[in-house]
């Protein structure tokens, strides 16, 4: 039963107490209760290796189910009825292709903390159900998800390729799953039904930039889905895009007339090949970041230019409507926001804004404590190895000054599938080529071991590094598995795909604090750079050739093996039923015997009957005239033929 | 006939055994197919160990499916790694002296046949009509095949656990032989428990306990007996011969049952011991035994069942199991009718047909028939095919790594080449199996036609 609605005038009087209070909390009206909201947002950044950054976020928020029912005005109808469905409290789906470059792109920041995934499929959920009821509704989850997105998710549904990590991806209480597809091609068929979540589709808006042809021929592409329901705050879902893409220069002149190469010009016209004509007009709000890295933010300081969109080293092709600074620990700036509103502009007078360099620019963003990588060793079809090895970036010496002592942590969360047997007990750790034992390095260690076709392998393991440590590799040794032919996918040599690892440094936080903007601004983009997030990466995906048996065979070894098998049964059969004296004997008795087959065998043959003769010279005869008799049919049957055929 | 300098060539074999293990390095005899099969594979064991060590069941995961004591016994041995040797260098060593010891246990039954033998042929008056034939001790010779047989080497060198199940079914032979009840047992036990397919063998065992070791037919001491009778012969004499012909005896069958079940009962309590707190007997049971049983493990071995199941249809896999499984025991009965008087011979042919059979067999298994075929060394003398047979072992066993090799770590040969050696080796073993039976039933012939002349 539901309770009478109260009177108009006091929802909106309750509803103004209520986000009047929250403002006032300092917490984020993304949630207003009782009301849906959307937000578009759109971060572009130079990159250092010449390219640049274009992250797309869309926030729809639902407020809780009770208060408005079934029905939503801007909220996807299908994600809020999967939600209510699976009971989902938290979800995120990313499509990735290329590999986010954590050298060269950074590894320190929330973009590639939170938005930088591995090629193929990602998928991991967290279920508010029993623990006995998961496994199956992450299968249907499968499924829905697959119909939604058009994508190959339902192979997550086999339970080899799903695992319920505990703490190496995710503090939880079994009640996440996580599986990846790390071959899943990524393309227009999947990002049509996630453009069709939003509610001007790619019409109108931030999202009309869209242009699948540019943002298809970038570096990287990941386009993800995540969302967050409770039943405080109702359903909140964020799409992200990021792309990496290679500008398009503006002009043809770009080596610098003094000093090295500039950083080419780009504007969003280029980037995408579309201009932007205004916002999505159910939008709450719309906005576009440039961000630059520290790297430049300290040089524009040093300068003191007091115009920081129109400086030495680049000028941007519009007036920002607001400079966000981002302050690290020690209030030192480290990046900064250049802050667009959509909002103002329309069809007539569309925006663009693009960045023009003045000087060569040299600079690096900052990476994670430790590249880590992977990959295999060893040679054949049988066995190898998996190494993942560590290679620091004496980031710590920034951070906590450079104490001999101190040691940092590291959590690696590695899923292997079923055929891929690794001998945890093989695990061995070198550090800066030393080996280590393990009770050295490992402080904690969670492993599922593989079950034959049934699961994959886990391995979640928190390991401690000396500070000053350059580099450490582990290895595990496996066995490949030998599979049944239908287990093989239609391009078997191809070989199989390895999820990639994922490494996260619990020590290190990459959030983002701007403290100069007030958090009742609304930019779902800025809060979630602030929020809490591990710095983490993700390595390659391994690609392991397995021995392929022989595909057209099947009959043939079939029947081969029966066939061998029906000669040993047959011949020792015959061997212990065989009585050699009997027999003699029988064949002094059948010499003497005429049956009436043999009597008609022998006439067939033309021969003399002769009870007198001896049995084996008679055969020999008989054999040889049978010898001439099919001789002569196969000629004639020959001649026949040819004779037919000409005629 | 004794074989000259026995010792010293028993010796030079563990010797060369030691050579091997101490200072040949890594051979990677463990990773081989012929030699470590995934029930056996010591690197397996190794895991199960310190899965079971991280206080989780050793047979969670699909690596170990061995039993729980071996993880027990074998398994610390394997976590230390001597400076300069191979990472299984100390079960390596127990395997030497499990080898020596099975030999030794050989050699006894060897001498028991012997003597059996010797005490017919008296009693029918045949020792002077097969003694101009080759007449060698049988027991040195089979156990110097043992000990000497190259894939007997390999097996014990390449940390893998069948020299284990080989010694405990020696061991059944040998304490049935010698009517060791409480030993027979043991060993019929062990065996059974490491690899299931030796309970195949209660039936020599039993009939060994019943009737003694190896005879002449019962019906040539009958035959004996009564053209004695005819002539006129004193009657101590006849009664002297008719008790070659032995009468079936309960008692040490009912002990032996009675030591059976004491042993199975103190193998599960011990398995369960261990297994304690980390699994229970129905997870062993589940991974050893329904491991063995459904063939789920297809990596490729000498066999032909790992390709078979790799290629057969799913919808006939359960029909093929059966047939497969059923085809060790279908023959049970008629060898057993045929031979009865035999029991020995019998569990040889047991034993081989296991090792052709068996859902993962290794090199471990032939060595353990083939110096089991030692002890027949008299009676099968006049076996045909036996150059085709040697040098059919010899090829195959030099073209099955040339084609492995070929196929996985080459990958220029396919999985055919590798399957063909493997069609090739069972039919090499269905002709040494069938060859032998039909020379022992001739071999009995020929001891009834000399009786009756």
């Amino acid at each position: 039963m539901a309770p009478p609605p109260p009177p108009a005038g006091r929802i909106v009087f309750l509803s103004f107490l209520l986000t009047a209070a929250v403002a006032a909390a300092g917490v984020a009206s993304a949630a207003a209760p009782g009301q849906e909201e959307f937000t578009e947002e759109l971060l572009l950044r130079p990159l250092p290796d010449r390219k640049a950054l274009a992250h797309f976020h869309f926030r729809s928020s639902a407020p809780p189910a009770d208060s408005v029912g079934r029905h939503h005005h801007l909220f996807p109808k299908a994600i809020s009825q999967l939600v209510k469905k699976y009971h989902i409290s938290e979800l995120e789906l990313s499509f990735s292709q290329g590999r986010w470059n954590y050298e060269q792109w950074g590894g320190f920041d929330p973009m590639s903390t939170s938005n930088a995934k591995p090629p193929g499929v990602e998928l991991w959920a967290v279920f508010d159900l029993p623990l006995s009821e998961i496994d199956v509704t992450w299968k249907n989850l499968t499924h829905t998800l697959s119909g939604l997105f058009c994508a190959s998710i339902n192979f997550l549904e086999s339970s080899t390729a799903f695992s319920a990590p505990r703490w190496g991806f995710k503090l939880n209480e079994g009640n996440l799953r996580y599986g990846a597809l790390p071959r899943e091609a990524v393309c227009t068929e999947n990002l049509t039904p996630w453009l069709k979540l939003l509610p001007c589709r790619d019409k109108a808006g931030i999202a009309s930039l869209l242009y699948r042809p540019s943002i298809y021929k970038g570096y990287y592409h990941s386009q993800k889905l995540k969302l967050r329901s409770s039943q405080s705050v109702g359903i909140i879902l964020d799409q992200t895009l990021t792309v990496v893409l290679q500008p398009n220069t503006v002009s043809g002149k770009q080596l610098h007339s003094t000093r090295g190469q500039l950083q080419p010009n780009w504007s969003m016209r280029h980037l995408f090949n579309r201009k932007l004509s205004g916002k999505c007009l159910v939008s709450k709000s719309s906005k576009i970041f440039i961000e630059v890295d520290k790297g430049i933010a300290d040089k524009i300081n040093k300068t003191g230019s007091d115009l920081p969109w129109n400086n030495e080293f680049f000028k941007l092709s519009n007036y920002p409507d607001r400079l966000i600074k981002d302050l690290n620990e020690l209030e030192v700036q480290s990046s900064s926001l250049y802050e667009y509103d959509v909002s103002q502009y329309s069809e007539e007078q569309p925006f663009d804004v693009g960045i023009t360099w003045k000087l060569p620019l040299i600079w690096s963003c900052v990476p994670s404590p430790f590249h880590a990588s992977r990959f295999l060793m060893g040679s054949g079809n049988e066995r190898g190895s998996i190494a993942l090895s560590f290679m620091s970036t004496n980031l710590h010496k920034q951070i906590f000054g450079s104490p001999n002592d101190c040691s940092i942590k590291a959590v690696i969360f590695q899923v292997v599938p079923w055929y891929v047997k690794v001998y945890y007990h093989s695990l061995e750790i070198f550090i800066d080529g030393n080996r280590k034992t393990i009770s050295e390095v490992v402080d904690k260690i969670h492993v599922t071991p593989s079950e034959d076709k049934l699961l994959p392998g886990t391995l979640e393991m928190l390991l401690r590094f000396p500070c000053n440590m350059q580099s450490a590799t582990l290895t595990l040794d496996f066995d490949k598995g030998f599979l049944h032919i239908d287990e093989y996918p239609p391009d078997a040599n191809q070989g199989f795909d390895i999820p990639s690892a994922l490494v996260s440094f619990p020590e290190f936080n990459s959030a983002r604090s701007y403290p100069e903007i007030d958090a009742s601004l609304g930019s779902p983009l800025i809060e979630n750079f602030q929020e809490d997030s591990i710095v983490k990466s993700y390595t390659e995906a391994l690609l392991v050739p397995l021995t392929t048996p022989d595909f057209s065979m099947p009959y043939n070894v079939i029947t081969f093996t029966c066939t061998v098998l029906a000669l040993y049964f047959g011949s020792l059969l015959n061997a212990l039923r065989r009585r050699i004296s009997e027999e003699e004997r029988e064949l002094k008795k059948t010499v003497t015997r005429h049956g009436l087959i043999r009597l008609w065998l022998a006439k067939l043959r033309g021969q003399k009957v002769d009870p007198m003769e001896s049995g084996s010279s008679s055969e020999l005869a008989g054999s040889k005239k049978l010898l001439f008799k099919v001789v002569f049919v196969a000629v004639a049957a020959v001649l026949f033929h040819y004779f037919s055929n000409n005629s | 006939m004794a074989i000259r300098h026995y010792w010293p060539t028993a010796a030079a074999a563990v010797g060369f055994r030691l050579v091997l293990v101490l200072f040949g390095g890594d051979l990677h005899l463990a990773s081989r197919p012929e030699v470590s099969t995934p029930l056996t594979s010591l690197r397996r064991l190794a895991e199960g160990y310190w899965l079971k060590q991280a206080s989780m069941s050793p047979y969670s995961g699909s690596m170990y499916h061995g039993s729980p004591l071996l993880l027990s016994v074998l398994g610390p041995l394997t976590n230390s790694r001597p400076d300069g040797h191979h990472a299984h260098v100390y079960s390596s060593l127990i395997f030497v002296a499990v080898d020596f010891l099975a030999a030794m246990l050989i050699r006894a039954t060897g001498q028991k046949l012997q003597m059996a033998r010797n005490r017919s042929l008296k009693s029918l008056d045949l020792t002077k009509a097969l003694n101009n034939t080759a007449n060698v001790s049988a027991g040195d010779v089979a156990s110097l095949i043992y000990l000497w047989n190259p894939w007997a080497i390999v097996t014990c060198v390449g940390s893998c656990t069948s020299p284990i199940e080989n010694l405990m079914v020696v061991t059944m032979i040998y304490g049935a032989c010698s009517r060791l009840a409480p030993l027979a047992a043991f060993g019929y036990v062990m065996a059974t428990h490491l690899s299931l397919y030796p309970a195949i063998l209660i039936v020599p065992v039993i009939l060994l306990l019943g009737y003694g070791p190896d005879a002449p037919p019962p019906k040539l001491f009958l035959l004996k007996g009564s053209s004695a009778s005819k002539s006129d012969v004193p009657d101590n004499d006849k009664t002297g011969r008719l008790r070659g012909v032995q009468q079936f005896s309960w008692k040490p069958v009912l002990h032996f049952l009675f030591w059976l079940f004491i042993w199975t009962c103190y193998v599960l309590l011990l398995s369960s011991v261990v297994l304690k707190e980390v699994g229970g007997l129905h997870d062993m049971f589940e991974k050893t035994y329904g491991f063995i049983l459904t063939v789920k493990d297809l990596s490729p071995n000498i066999g032909v069942l790992w390709y078979f199941f790799a290629e057969v249809f799913d919808f006939f896999r359960s029909f093929f199991l059966i047939v497969f499984n059923m085809n060790i025991i279908f023959m049970v009965l008629p060898l057993a009718i045929r031979l009865k008087h035999r029991p020995c011979f019998l569990a040889f042919v047991y034993t081989a047909i296991v090792a052709i059979l068996k859902s993962y067999p290794s090199a471990g298994d032939s060595a353990l028939y083939l110096g089991l075929l030692g002890l027949f060394a008299n009676e099968l003398a006049e076996m045909q095919f036996t150059f085709f047979l040697f040098f059919g072992y010899i090829g195959v066993s030099l073209l099955s790594p040339v084609m492995h090799n070929l196929w996985i770590w080459r990958g220029t040969g396919n999985a055919n080449f590798y399957f063909a050696t493997g069609l090739a080796y069972t039919c090499l073993q269905t002709v040494l199996i069938v060859e032998s039976v039909s020379s022992m039933i001739k071999h009995d012939r020929k001891l009834r036609l000399l009786v009756t002349s």
